[in-house]
């Protein structure tokens, strides 16, 4: 079998029974909406129906004999309260089991992308973007939940109301009940027909508007440039516009979705008509004729509300399968998360995995190869040989887009190496266990993330265990101790989220202090020091082969000021390795290098 | 309470008046429509009472006549209502349409005409959920819960009229008491059902910050090996939007049986007394004196079924309680964007076009004139009806400016400063230092508290607020671009640019370049704030627009602080080209960027504490030294 998964057409049963794995230990609550919401429905299409009895026994009133009329009406009404009360029972616990079952299901389903989204490697993860990853856990979930709701509370209502309702009509009055046979699928199929031609231009719609909400937001954001150029009047025009062609656009949609209800109408009332007439002459034909069991006025009124009852049913049971339709494109999306394959986990448990501790934080790459898609052609790495030492510093400069990010990101098996060998402390990293690896390096990312929560709390991502001098000491190597001292409550002072109450020279800092509380054998630094001005980077940079002069080190930078006293700065450029060597090496011999040194040095870079 | 029908009532009031006519029809539409509803049980008595009940007593002559008539009677009946249902049904969606096009366009004009203090001070989040939800809710409201509740209340109301005039009285009143039991039961259900609906809104909210957070962080997560952490975090925000979700739904889902219910009991109810009654009758006990007619058994018939429809429809209403109550909320938080007091602007100096004629006067062109050759300052004076022209330069001075935000903490003292045409100015300093707020007086998106700031002499408050602006061109640290090709993003700066203005324009920002290797050079599309593009590719975009625009005076807000340093040079250069010949304001976070500035403002807490060229604060040795040294940081 090959792993190529077809992209559009899953079928709907591998949907359902991939989703309804969640459900879990809402079966129980599942389950028990289904039979109550199933009772209930009996019930309410009995009650007409005993009903019936009660208007035919109210029919027969004799005045000669009223006391035995009162009497057979009280059990009947006897009768009719306790049903009413057991509807009433059965209503109130299936909605409460209801409410458990779909929004537990949505929280189990939530979990359950959550968790998935955990094991996700970075492959994976670059693969959905974030706020698509958002979304699947939000708005489609919702969705969802919504969609659950339907089919095990209305759907199971309307069906079986509908069939109850059609069998209690032959029941009461089989001579006149088959004209709900041919009403209910004409009208199934007429509303099924508006349902198929407005869903496409809904789902269109849906998108314009999409569209229509992102360039008003477009315009909050950028109210500052909206005014400085005086661009209101413009920008009044445009929307208007866009707004009137999306309303044009739905307003087709609309009106023919309105129509569904006088078409409802229009069936209910032809068949009160029809029933209406021909009972009315079939109750006194027979009268004349003589036959017994016939036609009767009771029979009549419940046929009518049978009647109403199976249509209504009808128009639901439609809205529900727009409804279901509607989230299908949700269902798809959750779909692709829950079945999203991760290679590495596989390997995870590969035999000899099993190291958990490095030995030294030496690295050797051996003609290492990489590429992000096993089908492209290019290659993001080609043909890297890299040695460091233990305890070394090495330094990484190219230009943007020339894969250094991807090289480091090699060393936790964040991505796996396509061809060659990459070893850590003397032994393949595939020998490793995985969240060993990762404990032990060190790494601060590209893009500096806190979380909400206080500095501390940020901190001790690193180290758990880690006791207030650990935590300080690496503040202060990574320059940070003395600003978060300034703060109002020192180390407990809150980080918002997406830590916005920082700049961005704090946020890297406080990253750098995270990944040095880990005391890594390897620490990866990955352009994290590009807010912080050279100073303050250069004390960093002491700071570490101070406090860890065991730990190798890896530096990404822009700026030669950061790498210039690494024993060893490597040049990248298009996946490659352009030239090795120490900074005084570089300069006489890398033209790449010597390039990035003169810009810089020409208006200034260090100064800054 | 008072406040909340206040809101309803408005908002009733708009719909209304976004097409009285159409409001009227609906409404006569929707009457229309509930007659069939009500006619029918009227008409199966009459055709129980006076063709069947008779037959079945053996008065056989004639009764398919009757029967006919009564049968046509009622067709009639049903095709006046299913007319009016459709064209009512065809004409709220109408006006919902209509009513919520009209809304969104009166809150986007609306925004648009609103202070900068409006956006500083709201979450962008929050005003754009009116356009995404609140309008949405009222749209609901006015093309489906309107209708819907006026049709029922309608029924029920013709309904209970009918009972008591032509029906029993004390029948009515069994419903009646039926009705109140349902009223009560729905107010007490509903407000727990939509209390909890909003805890379970405020959890939503509160789960997708966490998404989000956790989403952007998650390679983070990985890289500590967090990830068990942030499972049993999630867990927790989970279960707590699961135990507000199950609470909110269990609240709504219970409403509808135990309505369909208590309908079913005064149905039962209803059957018990009128059996009393008939039984009564039959043995002529009198004691229900107030009953003046006797019941007959075909309005017993008909009543019962009357009562279904009322209590029925009465469901149906008390159905719209959560639609109602999210359209209140929803309308609320239109209503406060609308209320919201436009920017005021009581400037009477204008920008126009003009020439010298062979005198040397100016002389005033047409506003869509090509051959102009300068701008000027129309200033008319009140006091003889006078105009006088004065030609645009860009020479700024603050006298003594103060500022506060809130009138309470002043972020702004005592500033005092001279730009003439052709002097760039720099401002250095701390985060919150005030840099960014000087500029934001400058083109008053702000008004200063004491002080004066005159442009060309003139007092900036007389001067039209979209004439000043239109005289100082922006770069500001976070570059807004805006869906459209590159073209229309660079054109942004003079609609009536042609494509060669606006290439020259992106030349002279050293634009052109990365954009010819674009995939569609010029024509490429921008989406969602043009993330396609660099951080840098952004900045030069927003240079060029800044150069088409050719304002006298320019802002460069932090305009390449998160650049890297080789773009950095691409864009210094650009923004060189730019600067020559204009005033320009500076506010950077590298000091290599401001080193050739005329004048260098060093400011703290709102004091310029140092001035000077960049040699004479090196010769001063105060604060521009140490951070030029390193020896000071800016934060």
């Amino acid at each position: 079998m090959t792993n190529s998964k077809s992209e559009k057409k899953v079928p709907f049963m591998l949907y359902v029974k991939t989703l309804l794995k969640s459900v879990r230990q809402y079966k129980k609550e599942t389950f028990l909406t289904m039979l109550f919401v199933g009772l209930e429905t009996i019930l309410e299409c009995v009650i007409p129906f005993i009903m019936m009895f009660l208007i035919n026994d109210i029919e027969a009133y004799d005045p000669a004999n009223g006391m035995q009329t009162l009497y057979k009406i009280l059990i009947w009404a006897a009768v009719l309260l306790v049903l009413a009360g057991f509807s009433l029972t059965c209503g109130i616990l299936s909605g409460r089991f209801c409410a458990f079952a779909s929004v537990g299901f949505s929280k189990n389903l939530r979990q359950d992308i959550y968790y998935k989204i955990q094991t996700f490697s970075f492959t994976n993860i670059d693969k959905f973007s974030v706020s698509s990853l958002v979304t699947r856990q939000t708005t489609d979930i919702m969705n969802i939940q919504l969609a659950y709701f339907l089919v095990i509370r209305i759907a199971v209502r309307s069906i079986l109301m509908l069939i109850f309702s059609i069998v209690m009509a032959f029941i009461a009055a089989p001579s006149i009940a088959w004209i709900y046979l041919i009403l209910v699928p004409v009208l199934f199929g007429v509303l099924l027909v508006i349902v198929l031609i407005c869903y496409p231009i809904y789902s269109a719609g849906f998108k314009k508007y999409d569209k229509l909400n992102e360039s008003i937001q477009e315009n909050v954001k950028g109210m500052r440039t909206v005014k400085t150029y005086v661009r209101e009047d413009y920008e009044k025009e445009k929307f208007h516009k866009q707004a009137y062609s999306l309303q044009k656009f739905f307003k087709k949609a609309d009106r023919l979705a309105a129509l569904s209800s006088p078409i409802l109408q229009f069936f209910m009332w032809a068949s009160m008509l029809c029933i209406i007439s021909i009972g009315s002459f079939l109750i006194i034909q027979n009268n004349i004729d003589g036959i017994e069991n016939g036609m009767t006025v009771g029979a009549l009124t419940s046929l009518i509300t049978y009647g109403a009852q199976c249509l209504s049913s009808i128009m639901m049971v439609t809205m529900i399968l727009t409804m279901i339709i509607m989230s299908l494109e949700s269902i798809h999306r959750v779909y692709e998360v829950l079945t999203e394959e991760n290679k590495l986990l596989l390997e995870e448990n590969v035999e000899g995995a099993k190291l958990t501790n490095l030995d030294d934080g030496s690295i050797e790459y051996k003609d290492v190869y990489f590429r992000y898609d096993n089908t492209s052609e290019k290659y993001a790495l080609e043909d890297i040989n890299l040695k460091v030492k233990s305890g070394q510093t090495l330094g990484i400069i190219g230009a943007t887009g020339s894969s250094k990010s991807t090289l480091v990101n090699l060393l936790p098996r964040f991505f796996e190496v396509t061809k060659g060998s990459l070893t850590i402390g003397g032994h393949d990293i595939k020998e490793y266990d995985i969240r060993s690896l990762r404990e032990q390096i060190g790494m601060v990312l590209q893009k500096n993330i806190l979380f909400s929560g206080t500095i501390k709390d940020n901190l001790l991502w690193g180290n758990k265990d880690a006791s207030d001098e650990q935590i300080v000491q690496a503040c202060k190597v990574a320059q940070a101790d003395e600003f978060i001292r300034n703060f109002k409550d020192g180390y407990n002072s809150r980080v918002e989220q997406g830590g916005t109450n920082l700049s961005g020279g704090q946020k890297q800092r406080l990253c750098i202090a995270r990944a040095i509380i880990k005391n890594p054998k390897i620490l990866i630094l990955d352009d994290s020091t590009s807010a912080v001005d050279t100073k303050t980077d250069a004390f960093i940079r002491d700071g570490l082969k101070r406090v860890c002069p065991n730990t190798t080190k890896i530096i990404i930078a822009q700026r030669i000021s950061s790498v210039q006293d690494c024993d060893q700065i490597i040049v990248m450029k298009d996946g490659k390795i352009d030239g090795i060597g120490n900074h005084d090496y570089l300069v006489k011999n890398n033209d790449i290098y010597k390039d990035i040194y003169n810009i810089q040095n020409k208006i200034g870079g260090n100064q800054e | 309470m008072k406040n909340k029908t206040n809101i309803l009532a408005r908002l009733v009031k708009d719909i209304f008046l976004s097409n009285p006519l159409v409001f009227i029809l609906s409404i006569i539409c929707v009457l229309l429509s509930s007659v069939g509803i009500i006619i029918a049980p009227i008409m199966l008595q009459e055709i129980v009472n006076n063709v069947v009940e008779p037959a079945l007593k053996g008065n056989l002559v004639n009764w398919q006549e009757p029967l006919i008539n009564n049968i046509i009677i009622l067709a009639t009946c049903y095709c006046v209502a299913l007319i009016g249902t459709f064209s009512y049904t065809q004409l709220t969606q109408n006006l919902g349409n209509n009513f919520m096009q009209k809304t969104r366009e009166r809150c986007f004009s609306h925004m648009q005409d609103l202070p900068i203090k409006f956006f500083d001070q709201h979450n962008h989040g929050d005003i754009m959920s009116v356009y995404t939800n609140d309008i949405d809710s009222i749209r609901q409201f006015a093309a489906n819960s309107l209708p819907v509740m006026f049709n029922s209340s309608f029924i029920v109301l013709v309904n209970f009229i009918l009972m008591i005039t032509i029906y029993s009285v004390w029948l009515a009143i069994v419903v009646l008491i039926g009705v109140i039991v349902m009223l009560f039961v729905t107010k007490i259900v509903g407000s727990r059902s939509s209390r909890n609906y909003v805890t379970q809104q405020k959890m939503i909210g509160k789960i997708e910050g966490f998404i989000e957070e956790n989403m952007n962080g998650l390679k983070v997560i990985k890289s500590f090996c967090h990830e068990e952490e942030s499972k049993k975090d999630f867990d927790k925000v989970n279960s707590d939007l699961f135990i507000a979700a199950t609470n909110a739904n269990k609240f709504g889902n219970i409403l509808m049986p135990i309505l369909g219910n208590i309908g079913n009991i005064v149905y039962i109810a209803i059957a018990i007394v009128s059996g009393i009654f008939l039984v009564l009758q039959g043995q002529n006990y009198n004691i229900v004196s107030g009953l003046q007619k006797t019941l007959e058994i075909g309005t017993i018939v008909a009543f019962l079924t009357v009562t279904r429809q009322v209590t029925y429809n009465f469901s149906e209403v008390a159905n719209q309680v959560n639609s109602i109550a999210l359209a209140i909320g929803g309308s609320k938080r239109v209503y406060a964007l609308i209320d919201e007091k436009p920017e005021e602007d009581n400037g009477y100096v204008k920008l126009v076009k003009a020439k010298y004629d062979e005198k040397g006067n100016i002389v005033e062109c047409p506003k869509d004139s090509k051959d102009f050759t300068i701008w000027a300052w129309k200033h008319p004076h009140t006091a003889d009806n006078s105009v006088t022209y004065q030609k645009l330069e860009g020479d700024i001075r603050m006298f003594n400016v103060d500022f506060s935000y809130d009138n309470k903490n002043i972020v702004l003292h005592d500033i005092t400063l001279y730009a003439e045409p052709g002097q760039k100015v720099a401002f250095v300093g701390a985060t919150g230092a005030g840099k960014t707020t000087i500029t934001n007086l400058l083109n008053r998106f702000y008004d200063i508290a004491d002080g004066k700031i005159r442009y060309d002499g003139i007092n900036i408050n007389k001067i039209c607020k979209k004439d000043l602006r239109r005289s100082i061109g922006m770069v500001l640290q976070d570059t807004s671009l805006f869906s459209g090709t590159v073209m229309d993003n660079i054109r942004y700066g003079q609609l009536d640019a042609t494509d060669e203005q606006c290439i020259e324009a992106a030349k002279l920002a050293n634009a052109h370049d990365f954009i010819e290797r674009l995939p569609h050079g010029y024509q490429t599309m921008l989406t969602g704030d043009g993330t396609n593009l660099s951080q840098g590719q952004r900045q030069l975009l927003s240079i060029a627009r800044c150069a088409l625009h050719n304002a006298p005076v320019m802002i460069l807000d932090e305009a390449t602080s998160s650049i890297d340093t080789r773009t950095e040079a691409l864009v210094t250069k650009g923004m060189d080209n730019l600067m020559k010949g204009r005033t320009v304001f500076v506010i950077a976070h590298r000091l290599s960027t401001i080193q050739n500035s005329d004048v260098i403002m060093v400011l703290d807490h709102g004091r310029i504490i140092e001035r000077g060229d960049h040699d004479s604060l090196i010769a001063e040795q105060g604060v521009y030294y140490q951070l030029y040294t390193g020896a000071f940081e800016l934060e």
